[in-house]
């Protein structure tokens, strides 16, 4: 077997058990504080030790799991539920106005980075935690839309789909039938990847204010807070980072060992 | 060729044109009068009115949206409503320390990944390109913002090797130049592990082509086939991500200012969101989208300039 | 003394043998063929000789050119070597070539690497080898691109390269495959003539008997990574030895045999002689019917105020096909018979005149029902299903056009058995089949809903010649039991030929010539397809016994 994707699958599957556990237990109280305990390293009570606020790291590590997991996979969820349709749709009439449309539509959304719109929506609506869905959410769309249309530009070429079409079936359904089928390993890959980028997105975002507000725990509001007493406890900015990082490794290893699994192509290639 | 730069500018200025009413439309919906905002709560409503129709506030929408695409086109960006200065000095002030640090960034970044992607390419499935693809990998892990931290804590704290945070200004550049240093590599890395995983796979996909085998057909050597013939074709895809890579550099300068107080476009965004300073707020973020759409352009003239069938396309 | 000798040359890769024991030898001047179906191993021969084998292959054995062995030859050494003293020519003129790097300077780096010359020098050489592959200034300046150029151009540019030091050996590997029939004769009168010219001993690839038949000096047949028989052209052609030799001539110029007795539907059964033509048989009924059809392409105007330029590929063309008949459809890439095919099956639609299928016209958007009367079988084995679909569901996909009956499976499982193949194979994914089983799928989801017509659309043009021969054994007695109508498109004249009872050849858009297949190709009327018949490789009449060429 691979062993990064088995590496990336238990880290992965590590953040994802925390978030899990974390809605029914945590070790503290991740609110909760007491001034008389603050900026502890880690001991046998609190094993990533406490903050400026005296509340528990690993307890706040696993509510934040949760913020940043629940962030990134509706965001991938907008971008896999718009970005799909308007993609295959793209394909399916490759070369009319509706293409072009499309295909116009998302290089101008791809023209505002996520940080742009989540500056935007903040502007208007304030910060928030839906802010940070929608900002990396909306950003996925074209991302989701572009690999789709590659994809099935590159299927539709083939006889398989002339085939359907001769046995009278239309575009949307062929899309359907026969080209989703057959990008979805194109699809999950990408998922992963967009999953990961959303992970960070959202620590960015909620490092700078626009995203998670207090009391929602964040891993990106955590190092912010962390930031000025960084030479007084190092741990307090050490352990979100490592959460970040060892996530956002173990889904990108997952998405690459997925790759490789899936692709027929690199299946028993001799060179 | 004439007729391929033709259509790029035209979908340069509709982008532009569609970008810009985008923005204008999301702050239009903001709630809140800024004149009340800029008098503050006890103004008199008569003071409120008059400072609105200075500021052209009561004239319809789209007019309004003329006169800002205007102004801008002119360099005339307003007044900032908290500062009550020309937004276009404020600006013109803050990119003269985050253009120079996203394009340092940037070459930085280049500068690691090129090399980086050809050994790697070259030694496919040796050692070499595992360490290569190992750290690459932990690189794309890192969120820049912490590994600035971490770079304040080791370089600049610890060692003291560089300035922790601030900015002297260009008076003088040399001490201009070192307290951007640690920002750029915080920026840099991320970017130059993505980018140089790009370059590999791109070179990994050309080298298995029919032309590769031409060229060693010929007596063209391993690193020759490498360089003179997979390098040239392999710059298609990563131009690609080079150009996607300004917007998250840009993106990422701006969370970066926070670790390293900078002032610079980042800094003078939030603190306009903060002070609800939207006209600055609108100004920053068309420059920010102008800035990516325009990089995108130059992408388009450079897949032109690498690739003769571009060129030659009517 | 011979320029190449390979002596008990083996490659594996990993754990499988791709060459076994290989012996050869190639005397300087000589044209050697060396042919065998795919997967035989004879371009991974020509690999071992440029020391260009994949990496992770193991060899063993010699091969000794020019008296020097190049085996364990350091790559320094190889690489002086390559270009120098022995050139290739590879199959895809398409993707030989570097994209990026104008034609003058590929020719020119053959001379830049090995003789330290400048690179005005070099360039002035690369033009005179351009001039004498045909691509000659000022018409072709060393300044254009691979894309400005046609495959058959490129091709000569791929021999310009590759011939650019006068090498001693010239290695060419199908390199005429994916070019058209007129095309190919200019390349390969072209290589041989340069081969006999300077000397060169030739080592020419091919799965193409004729093609050696008119060329090589000696020929040696592989098959499973073994040399299976070796010797002068038309001595082998005329006493092959090895069995296996003797089946690929009889594929090779193989026509389908009469189905048995009672299974003649229409036939007179008191024909002593069997004949294509009585056994395709029309019973003088229109089934298809095509009037002035016309299919424009408006092409990117040449700038912005010009009109749109128009391409006329489908250009009035007129015919009729008969219930029952077998209908050849001829012409080289470009001439419109992909477009033309397209609107039969009414995929696209027609700018100008009408196609009828029976009583209704076909469009895009016809009824589903009366779509039900064609259906196709394409080219390629590989991309004709949809990888992730069993095969039942893949072969009862045209019941979308009639409503799926409720004993599907059985007529799947009747379908397959029809097409020789084990109904339970319903169940399989298409993985788990080779190109020539393909093929009889393909047939099968063709035949599933009973159409009037089959177009097969370059059917059998992806497939070795033994396995294409019982591929057109099976349309043949499909045709009889069913009778079927075929519209059978193929660049391939030899095919077309054997199966057809009327034939068109169709250029630029337009049908040029038409008649009774034996007639046309007998005494052909058009200059164009008088062309194409002299194009075509033919094994020399005579060198085959008729036990042989008539199965």
């Amino acid at each position: 077997m691979r062993p990064a994707l088995i590496l990336g699958a238990v880290l992965s599957l590590t953040a994802l058990a925390a978030a899990l556990v974390s809605l029914v237990w945590t070790p503290w109280d991740p609110t909760a504080m007491t001034i008389s305990a603050r900026l502890q390293g880690p001991s046998a009570a609190h094993w990533a030790g406490t903050d400026h606020f005296g509340r528990d790291i690993l307890s706040m590590l696993m509510a934040g799991a949760r913020t940043s997991l629940a962030v990134a996979l509706v965001a991938v969820g907008i971008g896999v539920g718009l970005g799909v349709p308007l993609g295959l749709t793209a394909a399916a009439h490759r070369g009319s106005w509706l293409d072009e449309l499309i295909m116009r539509g998302n290089d101008l959304i791809f023209a505002f980075p996520a940080l742009v719109i989540a500056i935007l929506i903040t502007a208007t609506f304030g910060p928030s935690a839906t802010n940070a869905i929608l900002a990396i959410g909306i950003f996925n769309i074209p991302v989701f839309a572009r690999v789709a249309r590659a994809g099935a530009l590159s299927l539709w070429t083939l006889d398989f789909i002339r085939a359907a079409r001769v046995a009278g079936k239309g575009r949307a359904r062929i899309s359907a039938e026969h080209i989703l089928p057959n990008i979805a390993n194109l699809l999950i890959v990408q998922g992963t990847i967009q999953f990961s980028l959303g992970i960070l997105a959202e620590a960015g975002l909620s490092y700078v204010g626009l995203g998670a507000q207090p009391p929602t725990a964040s891993w990106g509001r955590m190092l912010a807070e962390a930031q000025t007493m960084v030479t007084l406890a190092p741990h307090v900015a050490l352990f979100p980072g490592l959460a970040i990082v060892f996530t956002v490794l173990g889904l990108n290893l997952l998405g690459d060992g997925l790759r490789d699994a899936l692709d027929p192509r690199l299946r028993g290639r001799v060179t | 060729m004439a007729r391929y730069l033709l259509i790029r500018l035209l979908s340069l200025a509709a982008a532009l044109v569609v970008a810009s009413g985008v923005i204008f439309l999301m702050i239009e919906v903001t709630p809140g009068d800024p004149a009340r905002f800029m008098l503050g709560m006890n103004a008199a409503p008569e003071t409120v009115a008059a400072l609105s129709a200075q500021l052209g506030l009561d004239r319809p929408m789209g007019l309004r949206y003329l006169d800002w695409i205007g102004g801008m086109i002119r360099g005339d960006f307003g007044l900032s409503y908290t500062y009550k200065v020309p937004v276009a000095d404020l600006v013109a002030d803050r990119l003269a320390l985050s253009a120079p640090l996203a394009a340092l960034a940037l070459g930085l970044s280049t500068a690691i990944a090129l090399p980086a992607g050809l050994y790697a390419a070259a030694r496919r499935g040796r050692l070499g390109d595992g360490a290569v693809m190992g750290l690459s990998q932990l690189g794309i892990a890192v969120p820049n913002f912490w590994f600035a931290m971490l770079l304040v804590l080791v370089c600049a704290l610890h060692w003291r090797l560089f300035p922790a945070g601030g900015f002297p200004g260009w008076s003088d550049p040399m001490a201009g130049l070192r307290a951007l240093i640690l920002p750029a590599v915080a920026l840099a890395l991320p970017q130059a592990a993505i980018l140089a995983r790009v370059l590999r796979s791109a070179l990994i996909e050309e080298l298995g082509r029919d032309y590769i085998r031409t060229a060693r057909a010929k007596g063209a050597s391993r690193p020759r086939a490498l360089v003179r013939h997979a390098l040239r074709n392999a710059l298609i895809p990563v131009l690609t991500i080079l150009g996607m890579q300004f917007s998250f550099l840009l993106a990422g300068a701006i969370i970066i200012e926070n670790v390293f107080y900078l002032p610079g476009l980042g800094r003078l965004i939030f603190q306009a969101i903060t002070q609800r300073d939207l006209i600055v707020v609108e100004s920053v973020v068309m420059l920010l989208v102008f800035a990516v759409i325009a990089v995108t352009f130059v992408t388009d003239l450079a897949y032109a300039a690498v690739d003769p069938r571009l060129r030659h396309r009517g | 003394m011979s320029l190449l000798a390979l002596d008990a040359l083996s490659v594996r890769i990993g754990a499988r043998p791709i060459l076994s024991e290989v012996a050869l030898s190639l005397a300087p001047g000589e044209i050697l063929g060396l042919v065998g179906e795919s997967g035989s191993g004879k371009s991974m021969t020509a690999l071992a000789v440029m020391g260009l084998l994949p990496e992770g292959a193991r060899v063993t054995g010699s091969v000794r050119l020019d008296g020097r062995e190049v085996l364990g030859l350091p790559e320094a050494a190889l690489n002086r070597m390559r270009g120098a003293e022995a050139g290739m020519i590879f199959q895809e003129p398409m993707t030989a070539l570097n994209p990026l790097m104008s034609i003058g300077d590929q020719v020119a780096e053959v001379l830049r690497i090995h003789g330290r010359m400048s690179r005005a020098e070099a360039l002035e050489v690369a033009r005179e080898r351009l001039d004498r592959v045909g691509l000659t200034a000022p018409r072709f300046p060393l300044s254009l691109y691979p894309h400005e150029l046609s495959g058959g151009q490129r091709q000569r540019v791929a021999i310009a390269l590759a011939i650019a030091l006068r090498p001693k050996l010239l290695i060419a590997d199908e390199p005429t495959t994916a070019l058209d029939v007129t095309t190919q004769a200019e390349v390969l009168r072209l290589i041989a003539g340069l081969a006999r010219d300077e000397g060169m001993g030739l080592m020419l690839i091919t799965h193409d008997l004729a093609v050696v038949a008119g060329m090589a000096d000696r020929v040696a047949v592989m098959q499973g990574g073994r040399i299976v028989e070796a010797g002068p052209t038309e001595a082998l052609f005329r006493a092959p030895k090895a069995p296996y030799t003797r089946d690929l001539l009889r594929a090779a110029t193989h026509r389908p045999a009469p189905p048995s007795q009672g299974e003649y539907l229409n036939q007179e059964k008191d024909q002593p002689a069997f004949s294509w033509q009585k056994y395709s048989k029309s019973d003088g009924s229109a089934l298809l019917t095509v009037e002035t059809a016309t299919r424009i392409y408006r092409l990117p105007r040449p700038s912005p105020l010009a009109p749109h330029p128009e391409l006329r590929a489908v250009d009035g063309v007129s015919f009729t096909l008969d219930a029952g008949e077998s209908l050849g459809l001829v012409g080289e890439s470009g001439c419109g018979k992909s477009t033309l095919t397209r609107a039969i099956l009414g995929l696209d639609p027609l700018q100008g005149g009408a196609i009828r299928l029976g009583d209704h016209l076909v469009s895009p958007e016809m009824p589903r029902a009366a779509r039900a009367d064609v259906q196709v079988v394409f080219q390629d084995p590989y991309g004709s299903f949809n990888p992730r679909q069993r095969v039942e569901r893949l072969v009862a996909e045209p019941f979308h056009l009639t409503g799926r009956p409720t004993d599907w499976r059985a007529r799947v499982a009747e379908a397959l058995r029809e097409v020789g193949l084990d109904p339970a194979d319903g169940r399989r994914f298409i993985h788990e089949f080779s190109g020539g089983q393909r093929q009889r799928l393909a047939i099968a989801r063709a035949l599933i809903i009973r159409p009037k017509l089959i177009v097969l659309d370059e059917a059998v043009s992806a497939l070795d010649v033994r396995v294409r021969a019982q591929v057109l054994d099976l349309l043949a007695e499909l045709q009889a039991r069913h009778g079927l109508a075929y519209l059978f498109i193929s660049h391939d004249l030899s095919v077309v030929r054997a199966v057809t009872s009327r034939c068109l050849i169709m250029q630029a858009g337009r049908i040029v010539e038409e008649g009774p297949t034996e007639a046309l190709f007998t005494a052909p009327h058009h200059e164009y397809t008088r062309h194409l018949l002299a194009a075509t490789p033919r094994i020399p009449a005579g060198w085959m016994t008729e036990e042989e060429s008539l199965s």
